[in-house]
């Protein structure tokens, strides 16, 4: 098992925050929106800086996501920033007549998306968002998994011309992919080589399957880790060719079972190689307040949880 | 803006415009009669003597863009584009049809000349004008933003929204004209959900509000002249109009919003056109 380590914990909305920052200085068409939560999404340094380059939009997310389907016809690239929550389920036909009908080059910024919100419960923690954003056309969905990754996938969806949903978090998870890493939109990152079982994870869950994958290790298991950042142009080559060698798969993501990660993968296979596959996530249900950690345990979002899936689904080969 | 037009001239492309709505949407069986008839002089006051644009050369950079909010009235759009030299007129034929640029609601991604947007789905047009104006000011253009919007759109509660951000901005290089025919698809606006007062709403969100007579060609023009001299705030036009003006057997008739004329009707129409 390859070697990941971190030396800090960071939330990945700052590396939203921090990636928006530098677009600032670097690409003078992004402009930003935010719906009164300029703090809660990391976007102060952007504002601080670029203040005719930033338009707040008030608690009006139906607005401004129309708004930033206008500035793309003057050319603009809007950021826009809010939870969630709000930026996907409140506003689904704006995006789907202004931003995805019409092919608009708006990028929706969404944090505090999951479980992981905490104490604010079920109202505001989204577990549907990855299903309603990647059933519409043109769409791109990306949920990258710590701050780096989602500092370069801030600034390459600048570069990328059309829709794109971009899925973070609140809580500080560990950062220990690469700094100025490269964000390849649509090509997944192989973390592990592996041989019984593959486990493609996204976001938060991403680093739990590492953890997984220690643990499996310990226990004689083989597993081919695989971090889908993009789950929209979904990265099938890779991960065909990685269920084509260990034969069995599962899925993680801190979403809702129906619409997710593990949904999208599945229909991949059956129509492809259908092979045993476990998925991790969110069971029909809605969520609750409460620590995020006891929540990921408790909705069986962990690396115990992966460990678990791994074993059963090799059992089923 | 542009005089090479008299008003009689407008008049008669006024005309003109009817008859291709009628003719479209008959040749397609289905499609929304009622208000493309009552807006046929606010879009021949537009496209023949306020817009600034290019039908050959539709996509540069300083024209006028007119978002059209109510995409069920796309057939006026597409009469008054096809008469302007956007595409042909006989294409309007194809409304409907499958595999027309025409779509029953304008479709973006079909790549009609002219279209800036999908629209259909209502209350939304006046926030990406509120985008296109922001990004206007941002770049110090000159270009200005023509919505159009229905009566009952305004039940809409994102048209609020835009409006008051559009004050805000202060975005007086957007002038938004409301389609007041008073009808909708269930029956009067007022029995349906009371929009009134309207001219008291729009001032209270921070907007110039002018009115005009929305079936008087002089009269929206004089309008919008008006309208583009303001200095600081959006304007609005409430443009009192007839829906299925200019055809004696359906005007101010609601159950005529969705529904479209037989051929042989469409022909008798067209001969009774005012």
């Amino acid at each position: 098992m390859k070697e990941y380590t971190y030396t800090e914990t960071k939330d990945t909305r700052s590396g939203f925050g921090a990636g928006l920052h530098q677009l600032g200085k670097t690409n003078k068409n992004v402009v930003a929106m935010c719906a009164d939560l300029i703090g809660s999404l990391k976007m102060d340094n952007f504002v601080k800086e670029n203040p005719e380059r930033f338009f707040q939009a008030g608690i009006a997310e139906a607005n401004m996501t129309s708004v930033a389907a206008g500035l793309t016809i003057g050319g603009k690239i809007p950021f826009i920033g809010t939870f969630a929550a709000f930026a996907t389920g409140r506003v689904y036909d704006q995006i789907r007549q202004s931003v995805a009908y019409s092919n608009k080059n708006v990028k929706i910024c969404a944090s505090h998306a999951g479980l992981t919100l905490g104490e604010d419960g079920a109202t505001h923690q989204i577990l549907e968002d990855i299903g309603l954003m990647k059933m519409l056309p043109n769409m791109v969905v990306i949920n990258p998994c710590d701050y780096n990754q989602t500092k370069a996938a801030t600034l390459e969806i600048a570069d990328y011309v059309g829709p794109v949903y971009l899925r973070f978090g609140r809580p500080k998870v560990p950062n220990f992919t690469p700094e100025n890493q490269e964000f390849k939109i649509g090509e997944a990152v192989m973390l592990n080589k592996g041989t019984d079982v593959s486990i493609f994870a996204t976001g938060h869950l991403v680093w739990e399957a590492i953890k997984a994958g220690e643990t499996l290790e310990a226990k004689g298991i083989s597993a081919e880790i695989i971090n889908i950042h993009t789950i929209k142009p979904l990265d099938k080559k890779a991960i065909l060719d990685s269920v084509a060698k260990t034969g069995a798969v599962v899925t993680a993501e801190e979403h809702m079972l129906n619409g997710g990660l593990g949904d999208s993968i599945a229909q991949l296979l059956a129509l492809n190689n259908p092979k045993p596959i476990e998925m991790i996530g969110v069971d029909d249900e809605f969520g609750e307040s409460g620590h995020p950690e006891k929540l990921m345990i408790k909705y069986g979002l962990t690396a115990n949880n992966i460990v678990a899936a791994a074993e059963k689904v090799i059992s089923r080969k | 803006m542009d005089n090479k037009y008299t008003i009689l001239e407008l008049t008669d492309i006024a005309k003109e415009i009817r008859k291709d709505i009628l003719l479209s949407i008959s040749e397609a069986g289905s499609g929304h009669t009622g208000g493309s008839l009552g807006l046929a002089d606010v879009f021949t006051s537009l496209y023949f003597n306020i817009l600034n644009h290019n039908p050959q050369n539709p996509n540069y950079n300083n024209r006028d863009r007119l978002i059209l909010s109510i995409g069920h009235v796309a057939p006026v759009l597409y009469a008054a584009l096809a008469n302007a030299g956007y595409f042909s007129k006989s294409e309007l034929l194809s409304l409907r049809k499958l595999g027309t640029r025409l779509q029953g609601h304008p479709g973006k991604n079909h790549n009609l000349p002219g279209i800036e947007l999908s629209s259909g789905s209502l209350g939304q047009g006046l926030s990406i004008s509120v985008g296109l104006a922001l990004s206007a000011k941002s770049d110090k253009k000159k270009w200005k933003v023509y919505t159009i919007l229905g009566d009952g759109e305004l039940q809409e509660g994102s048209i609020w929204e835009a409006a008051m951000s559009a004050a805000h901005y202060k975005l007086n290089n957007l002038i938004a004209l409301v389609d007041r025919n008073h009808v909708q698809i269930d029956g009067q606006t007022n029995k349906v959900m009371d929009i009134e007062p309207l001219a008291e709403k729009w001032k209270a969100f921070g907007w110039n509000v002018l009115n005009c007579n929305g079936n008087n060609i002089a009269e929206i023009i004089d309008t919008y002249k008006i309208a583009n001299s303001e200095k600081t705030k959006p304007t609005v036009i409430i443009a009192e109009t007839v829906m299925g003006k200019g055809v004696p057997e359906i005007e101010g008739n609601y159950l005529w919003h969705g529904k479209a004329p037989s051929k042989e009707q469409a022909k008798l129409f067209i001969n009774s056109l005012r």
